[in-house]
C-alpha cells in the first residue's frame, strides 16, 4: 500500500475542472482522493509544503524518442523515463523507430516491461504503421494495441504513401487512436539539412522548403476528411501548416496537432555557424513561422506541446552539419523552456500551459492523467515557477546531451514529479 | 598566430572590405615574383602548411602548391578522398591528427559546407578554406576579385552577372559578398532550378535571361555547369541549357559594350560557355589562373602573422 501523500498549500492548475486556485491535493492508493482547501492529512500521511509552488496533473509528451532497442548507449526506456520525470513527465510516448522496429506485441511488451522496471515516468509505446517503417504493408494495429500502443506512426520515416496514409486512418478507426504523420514530403525535402531561406542560401546548406511540410499537413486533412479517421500531425513547423489545420477544424474534421518547444522559441538563424545542436527534422524556422506557431498554441489551433525527444551520441552530432543526425534532447528542458519562453513572455497562462502539457495529450491520446479529478490516476506534478537555473546538459539524466539551449538560464522547474501515488523524482536538494 | 585577417581565412562573408583590399594590395607585389626567373622568397621558410584535399581538385592543390612554394613553406599534400570511414570520424579524427603534428597552417577542400569552419573551431593553427560544399570559396572569390580589379581599374559601381549553377556553388557565394563588400553590383543568371530561392536577399538581381543580363553587364563570370545536374533533374540537357543560357559569341555580339568573361574553370566548352568566347579577346580566363597563385601567396603571408605594415616588406621582399 502506498504512503498517501498530501500537497499542502500550493496553487492548483488544472484546466480539466477549471481550477486556478490555492488549495491542498490529497493522494492515496495512487488515485486523487480529494483537492480542495484545508485537507486533514490521514493517518500516515507523508505532507509536502506547497506553497508558492504550482501543484497540476502531471505533464505528458506524447513524443519522445527512447533509442531501446538498439541503441541503449544513446537512451534506454530506463533513462529516458528517468530524464522523463526530471522534467516533470509523468508520463511519455515513445516512437517506434527502434532498432528493430516496434512494429508487433512481442516489441510493445518489451518497452512496457523496461518502463515497469525503471519505476519513473508512465512509457506508453507507439506502434509503427507500417511493418518496419518501409511505408509498405500496414502493421498489426490490434496487436500492438492489445499488448499496450496508443498509437501508430512512422515517425522518423514520413508516410509518403497517401494510398497507406488513408489505409492507416481507416484501419485505425476500429481502435479509436489516433495515426501520427511526420509531415514531409520526401522528394522535397531530400537532401535538405536546414530550413530553405536566407540562411540556407548564405551557408550553402540544401533546405527543406516549408512546402514538404504543408503537402503533407494538407493530404493527410484531407485524408481525414474522407476516412473520418483521426491524424494527428508531430511537430508542426510553419505558418502554412498552422492555417491549413485552422482550415480543417474549421471544417470538423478530426485533426490534432503538435508543436516542440523548439520551433516555439528558436529560428533558422541559431544554427550560426553550422552548429549541429540545432539542427532538427523539421527545421527550425523563420521569425513568422515562430510568431505563427505560437498564435496557434495559445489560441488552441494547436493542441499540445510534444518535445521530439531525440538523444544522440555526441561523435554523431560531432561532424559536418549536412551529414549530423537530426534531433535533440527535450525532456529536461521543455518545462522550463516553455515557462521562460512563453508564460514570461505573456503568449500562455498557467492554465494553458497546463492544459497544452498536460490535458490535451491525455485527452487526444486516450492515456490515463491529465486531470485531479477524483478517482483519477495520482499523477502530479509540482513545480517551482521562480526556481532559476542554468542548462548544463552534463546533468541532465538523459543520455543525450545534444541541447540548444546548454548556458541558457531558464526558470521554472519541477520538484516533485509523483506517479500512481509515488514521487519519482524529486529535485535535487530540495527540503521539504 | 593571427594577423590583420584572423586566424583563419574560412569565407568572404566574414571580412570586411579593407581587410579584402588588403589582401588584394598585398597580392600585386607577389605577382611580379612569379615572374621571376627563380621563383622564391624566403618569407614562410621553415613554415608547415598541409593541403588537405577530401574532394579532387586538381588546380586548386597545385595553385596552392605553388604559392606555398614559392614563398618556401613546407607543403605536404594529403587526399583523404575514398576513405572507408564515414566523413564525420575523418574530420574530427583529423582535426586531432592535425592538432598532434603541430603543424602551422591547413589548406582544407572539403564537400560538406562548414567543413573548414568545422576545422579551424578545433585546431590552433591557420585554416585556409580552399572549397566548402556549396559554402565558399574565397581564394577563388579573391583572384576574381583582382583580375576584374586589374582591368578595370577598380571595382566600385561595376557590374559583374554570375552565370549558371550559383544553388551548388561556392564560387558564387564568395564571389557574392566580395564584390558587393568593395562596391560592384552583383547580379545572377541561371534557370532557376539552378538559384537558392532567397538569392535575391543576398542583394542580387536576377536575370531569368542570358541576353538581359549581357546586356547589363560589364563582366560575366560563367560557372562550370556540373554535368551531374542534369541527372539530378536540375535542367533537362546540355544542349538546352547551351541554347538557353549559354554564353555564345552572338549573344555577346549584341552587347552595347565589351563583357569581360571569367570562368572558374574546368570550363564544358560548348555547355555554358562556347570556345570562342573562352578563347577571346575579352576572355580574362587564363589571368584567373595566374592571380591564383598571387592571391593565394597573399592570404598566407597574411594569415602567417603578418601584420599590414609587413605588405612593405613583401614589397621589398619582391623586389
Ligand atoms: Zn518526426
Ligand atoms: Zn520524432
Amino acid at each position: 500500500m502506498t504512503q498517501p501523500i498530501l500537497l499542502r498549500g500550493g496553487r492548483v492548475v488544472d484546466p480539466s475542472r477549471k481550477i486556478d486556485a490555492q488549495q491542498d491535493v490529497l493522494l492515496a492508493a495512487g488515485l486523487i482522493e480529494a483537492c480542495g482547501r484545508g485537507l486533514a492529512a490521514p493517518d500516515g500521511a507523508r505532507v509536502l509544503d506547497c506553497a508558492g509552488m504550482i501543484v497540476s496533473p502531471g505533464f505528458i509528451d506524447v513524443h519522445c524518442h527512447l533509442r531501446e532497442p538498439g541503441r541503449e548507449d544513446v537512451e534506454t526506456v530506463a533513462t529516458g523515463a528517468r530524464a522523463a520525470a526530471a522534467g516533470g513527465f509523468t508520463a511519455v510516448c515513445a516512437m517506434p523507430n527502434t532498432d528493430p522496429v516496434t512494429d508487433n506485441q512481442a516489441a510493445v511488451g518489451f518497452i512496457i516491461r523496461q518502463a515497469q522496471r525503471a519505476k519513473a515516468a508512465r512509457v506508453h509505446p507507439i506502434g509503427a504503421i507500417s511493418l518496419g517503417q518501409r511505408g509498405e504493408a500496414l502493421a498489426e494495429f490490434g496487436e500492438m494495441i492489445g499488448a499496450g500502443a496508443v498509437a501508430v506512426s512512422d515517425d522518423g520515416r514520413p508516410v509518403a504513401s497517401a494510398q497507406l496514409m488513408r489505409t492507416a486512418l481507416e484501419y485505425a478507426r476500429t481502435f479509436n487512436i489516433p495515426v501520427i504523420d511526420h509531415c514531409e514530403e520526401p522528394t522535397l525535402s531530400h537532401g535538405g539539412a536546414m530550413n530553405e531561406g536566407i540562411v540556407s542560401a548564405r551557408l550553402g546548406l540544401k533546405g527543406i522548403p516549408s512546402e514538404a511540410e504543408e503537402i503533407m499537413v494538407i493530404r493527410d486533412i484531407l485524408l481525414a476528411r474522407r476516412t473520418k479517421g483521426h491524424v494527428h500531425l508531430a511537430h508542426m513547423s510553419t505558418v502554412g501548416s498552422v492555417e491549413l489545420i485552422r482550415w480543417g477544424k474549421e471544417r470538423g474534421i478530426n485533426v490534432t496537432a503538435e508543436v516542440c518547444p523548439h520551433h516555439l522559441t528558436l529560428t533558422e538563424d541559431r544554427v550560426g555557424a553550422y552548429d549541429t545542436n540545432a539542427k532538427m527534422n523539421p527545421p527550425l524556422r523563420t521569425a513568422a513561422d515562430v510568431a505563427a506557431l505560437r498564435d496557434a498554441v495559445a489560441d488552441g489551433t494547436i493542441d499540445l506541446i510534444a518535445t521530439d525527444h531525440a538523444p544522440h551520441h555526441y561523435d554523431e552530432k560531432e561532424q559536418e552539419f549536412a551529414n549530423a543526425p537530426n534531433g535533440i534532447v527535450g525532456l529536461e528542458t521543455a518545462l522550463a523552456v516553455v515557462h521562460t519562453k512563453l508564460v514570461a513572455g505573456g503568449v500562455l497562462d498557467y492554465p494553458r500551459l497546463v492544459e497544452r502539457m498536460s490535458c490535451a495529450p491525455a485527452r487526444v491520446f486516450h492515456l490515463p492523467g491529465g486531470t485531479l479529478e477524483r478517482g483519477a490516476v495520482a499523477d502530479v506534478t509540482v513545480f517551482d515557477p521562480r526556481a532559476e537555473w542554468t542548462v548544463d546538459p552534463a546533468a541532465f539524466l538523459s543520455k543525450g546531451r545534444n541541447t540548444p539551449y546548454a548556458g541558457e538560464k531558464l526558470h521554472g522547474r519541477a520538484i516533485f514529479t509523483i506517479v500512481d501515488g509515488e514521487i519519482v523524482y524529486t529535485m535535487p536538494n530540495t527540503t521539504r | 598566430m593571427s594577423g590583420a585577417l584572423g586566424k583563419d581565412l574560412l569565407g568572404l562573408e566574414p571580412l570586411s572590405a579593407e581587410q579584402i583590399k588588403l589582401i588584394l594590395d598585398t597580392a600585386e607585389p607577389f605577382k611580379e615574383i612569379s615572374e621571376r626567373a627563380i621563383k622564391k622568397v624566403p618569407t614562410l621558410r621553415g613554415s608547415t602548411i598541409v593541403n588537405l584535399f577530401f574532394e579532387n581538385s586538381t588546380r586548386t592543390r597545385i595553385s596552392f602548391e605553388f604559392a606555398e612554394k614559392r614563398l618556401s613553406a613546407d607543403p605536404v599534400n594529403v587526399s583523404a578522398t575514398g576513405s572507408s570511414v564515414s566523413k564525420g570520424e575523418t574530420l574530427v579524427d583529423t582535426a586531432r591528427n592535425l592538432e598532434a603534428m603541430r603543424i602551422d597552417m591547413v589548406v582544407i577542400r572539403h564537400g560538406s559546407s562548414g567543413a573548414a569552419q568545422f576545422l579551424a573551431e578545433r585546431i590552433k593553427s591557420n585554416v585556409i578554406n580552399a572549397g566548402d560544399g556549396m559554402h565558399e570559396h574565397p581564394t577563388q572569390g579573391l583572384l576574381d576579385l583582382l583580375t576584374l580589379r586589374d582591368h578595370f581599374g577598380g571595382l566600385a559601381g561595376k557590374r559583374v552577372c554570375i552565370c549558371g549553377d550559383v544553388l551548388h556553388s561556392r564560387v558564387a557565394r564568395s564571389n557574392i559578398w566580395g564584390l558587393r563588400k568593395v562596391g560592384a553590383e552583383v547580379a545572377v543568371c541561371g534557370p532557376r532550378s539552378l538559384l537558392p530561392s532567397a538569392i535575391e536577399e543576398l542583394g542580387v538581381t536576377v536575370f531569368d535571361h542570358i541576353e538581359d543580363a549581357i546586356e547589363w553587364a560589364d563582366a560575366l563570370n560563367v560557372l562550370r555547369l556540373q554535368i551531374e545536374r542534369m541527372t539530378g533533374g536540375y535542367i533537362p540537357s546540355l544542349r538546352e541549357y547551351n541554347r538557353v543560357f549559354g554564353v555564345t559569341r552572338d549573344r555577346l555580339a549584341r552587347a552595347p559594350r565589351d563583357v569581360l568573361i571569367l570562368h572558374p574553370g574546368p570550363m564544358n566548352r560548348g555547355v555554358e560557355i562556347d570556345s570562342d568566347v573562352a578563347d577571346g579577346d575579352h576572355s580574362v580566363i587564363l589571368d584567373q589562373v595566374t592571380n591564383g597563385i598571387a592571391i593565394r601567396m597573399a592570404v598566407l603571408y597574411l594569415l602567417a602573422g603578418g601584420n599590414p605594415t609587413l605588405a612593405e616588406s613583401a614589397k621589398a621582399a619582391a623586389r
